[in-house]
């Protein structure tokens, strides 16, 4: 059973002049196979930036802490390595990548997650059914990558990756912003088809409105850049009702 | 020309078959700045040594013939007259020319290929000066495929002259592929009949000094002309592309992209890319691109678009131009999904000239230039 383990992880961005600023500031969080974690918490408080230094982007400093996937160290290995790894990032804003077409980008990181190029006609029947279960239009296997598609597309695209990638561990970041709700729901669905196996998902977002439709085992909520409180979906409807306001305060007095 | 017919474009001023109405080029005319002279090995300034080769080998289908002439030969310069110092010094300086010709109403039923291969032996020190002519004629209605591929180790000038007859449709294609320590300096120009489309793409991968010159002229409306560009740029190289296209009649099309890649220290890449659309070409529709991917520090790009227009009348006219670093964000996406450093790197590099490689028609040399790239690429990620 895979399991992501983040250990009082202290996470800087910055050198310039000014220099480096403290984003997270002692983060523990446990997430297992089959679990579903939803990260919830106001603007600023440091949610994406315990996505991008879980993914090992380079512009987020670990200044302490561990983070580690089955006992093995990721902070260790390269941003590639990671992925190899089971670790899979859903950016919340996919970066354009002219004349890498969708088919060509998705069959090179199937090959490198799984160590073996698959043969290309089962990867195709693979790479359709995956574009059908999210209504992705197949045209766009042959269209560069998330070059002119707009934010919903795009999305559905993380969420294709990620269906092919079948990572140990998913952290999905804002997946759910700029989503109308047919999106959401087809965006949800995916989420779900995975979330019920051997994957654990760590869902970051703002809105409660994705937890309609995707359930999480436990809730935490960011603020000032670490855990505030935890529990499970109850805390959902709570913040739904009363805000960030009182978790606001909360992280501020840390 | 009296004072008063002074030209009203500053992008194309003079053009003459004598050397000696060009003064020698110092470094600080526009057209020069960027150049470096001192590595022309003196075609230039009339101090270059005589005796260099460059043989050409032609291989056409048999309804393209494919002749060598003379000096005297009637049909050369007639549709091109040299526009700087080296262009006159190559045009006064060849032996024999190349003419290919292809005849009204044929369509060409295989590419005819002209492999030019600098003959200088590398030990000898600096090859000698060489000089070139090639003039390829398609008749009205004629359509055919050109290759010029270009090897080996020569100081070599030359002017290439393209006139495209009414209707007729011509693609050429133009690999620089030199060996490291050869200088090339050529003017190709177009010349364009009415409803004539000719579609250009040069590769520019090996050599010191490279520097092209295409150019193209419309002599009738509804001309239409697409100059695409790749290069690749290694450390010391210097690759210079200069651009002219003068819309002198109404209702004619030109479309401009070239993009190249550079890594390594004292790369340079130069891109010059001049449009004049005259007071009479009304209904024009032009646009140029430039774009340059820097893959490590130490290279250089000048980057140039300049676009006169001298009539309200057009239908669109253009330019842009961006160089810029591989970007982390890319990398950081594709490495994200499994993919390594150098895999990710290779997959930006060939998706930014690919798009353009795509664009070549003759699949021999598509792959040709497909594999170069990745023998360029060979070369970055070795180090």
């Amino acid at each position: 059973m895979a399991t992501l383990e983040i250990r009082d992880l202290h996470v800087s961005v910055g050198d310039g002049s000014d220099g480096a600023k403290e984003i997270l500031r002692g983060v523990d969080l446990t997430v297992k196979a089959g679990e579903t974690h939803a990260i919830m918490g106001p603007n600023g408080s440091g949610k994406s930036t315990l996505a991008y230094a879980v993914a090992g982007h380079p512009k987020y400093e670990v200044t302490s802490g561990a983070v580690t996937l089955d006992g093995e160290d990721v902070l260790a290995m390269s941003v590639d390595e990671r992925a190899r790894a089971g670790l899979f990032l859903a950016m919340q804003y996919p970066v354009e990548v002219p004349g890498v077409s969708v088919s060509n980008f998705l069959r090179s990181a199937v090959t490198a997650v799984r160590g073996e190029a698959p043969k290309l006609r089962d990867f195709s029947k693979e790479m359709k059914k995956a574009m059908d279960d999210l209504s992705i239009d197949p045209a766009f296997a042959q269209r560069s990558l998330n070059e002119g598609f707009s934010g919903g597309e795009k999305k559905r695209h993380e969420i294709l990756q990620l269906e092919m990638l079948k990572p140990k561990v998913a952290v999905l970041d804002e997946t759910d912003s700029g989503l109308d709700v047919d999106a959401l729901k087809v965006v949800s669905e995916g989420v779900n088809r995975f979330a019920g196996g051997d994957t654990g998902v760590l869902l970051i977002t703002h809105y409660t409105r994705i937890l309609r439709y995707v359930k999480p085992d436990f809730v935490h909520v960011f603020s000032g850049g670490r855990v505030v409180a935890e529990g499970g979906p109850e805390l959902a409807d709570e913040l739904e009702n009363e805000g960030y306001e009182k978790y606001a305060k909360a992280g501020a007095s840390a | 020309m009296g004072l008063e017919q002074k030209p009203l474009s500053t992008l194309h001023e003079k053009a003459s078959y004598e050397v000696g109405d060009f003064d020698v080029p110092t470094g600080r005319e526009e057209e020069w700045r960027f150049t470096p002279l001192r590595r022309l090995r003196g075609l230039h300034n009339g101090t270059a040594e005589d005796g260099g080769k460059v043989l050409v080998e032609a291989e056409a289908p048999p309804e393209v013939t494919v002749e060598t002439v003379g000096r005297d030969d009637a049909r050369l310069g007639r549709s091109y007259v040299p526009a700087d110092r080296v262009s006159a010094q190559a045009w006064n300086s060849f032996t024999h020319a190349t003419v290919v010709t292809v005849p009204k109403e044929t369509a060409a039923s295989a590419p005819t290929v002209l492999r030019l291969r600098g003959d200088s032996a590398e030990l000898a020190g600096p090859p000698a000066a060489a000089y070139g002519h090639t003039t390829v004629v398609l008749e009205p209605f004629a359509e055919a495929t050109v290759v010029l591929t270009h090897h080996g180790s020569a100081t070599y000038a030359d002017n290439v002259e393209f006139v495209v007859g009414d209707g007729a449709r011509l693609s050429v294609i133009s690999l620089q592929d030199w060996a490291d320590g050869a200088v090339h300096v050529s003017h190709q120009h177009a010349r364009l009949g009415r409803d004539a489309r000719f579609v250009s793409h040069n590769i520019s991968l090996g050599g010191d000094v490279v520097r092209i010159s295409p150019s193209v002229s419309y002599d009738g409306p509804g001309g239409d002309a697409e100059l695409y560009g790749v290069y690749f740029v290694d450390g010391g190289q210097h690759m210079e592309h200069r651009l002219l296209v003068d819309h002198t009649v109404p209702h004619c099309r030109s479309r401009v992209d070239y993009r190249g890649a550079l890594q390594d220290q004292d790369a340079h890449a130069v891109w010059i890319g001049d449009v004049i659309i005259r007071a009479e070409a009304e209904g024009t529709d032009t646009y140029e691109l430039n774009r340059n991917l820097v893959l490590t520090d130490g290279t250089r790009v000048d980057s140039v678009p300049n676009l006169e227009i001298l009539t309200g009348e057009v239908a669109g006219a253009g330019h842009a131009s961006a160089s810029g670093r591989l970007d982390d964000e890319h990398l950081f996406y594709l490495r994200a999904r499994g993919i390594t450093f150098d895999a990710a790197r290779r997959m930006v590099v060939r998706g930014f000239l690919g798009q353009l490689i795509e664009r070549i028609e003759v699949a021999e040399v598509r792959e040709k230039v497909h594999d170069a790239i990745e023998a360029e690429l060979d070369r970055g990620a070795a180090k």
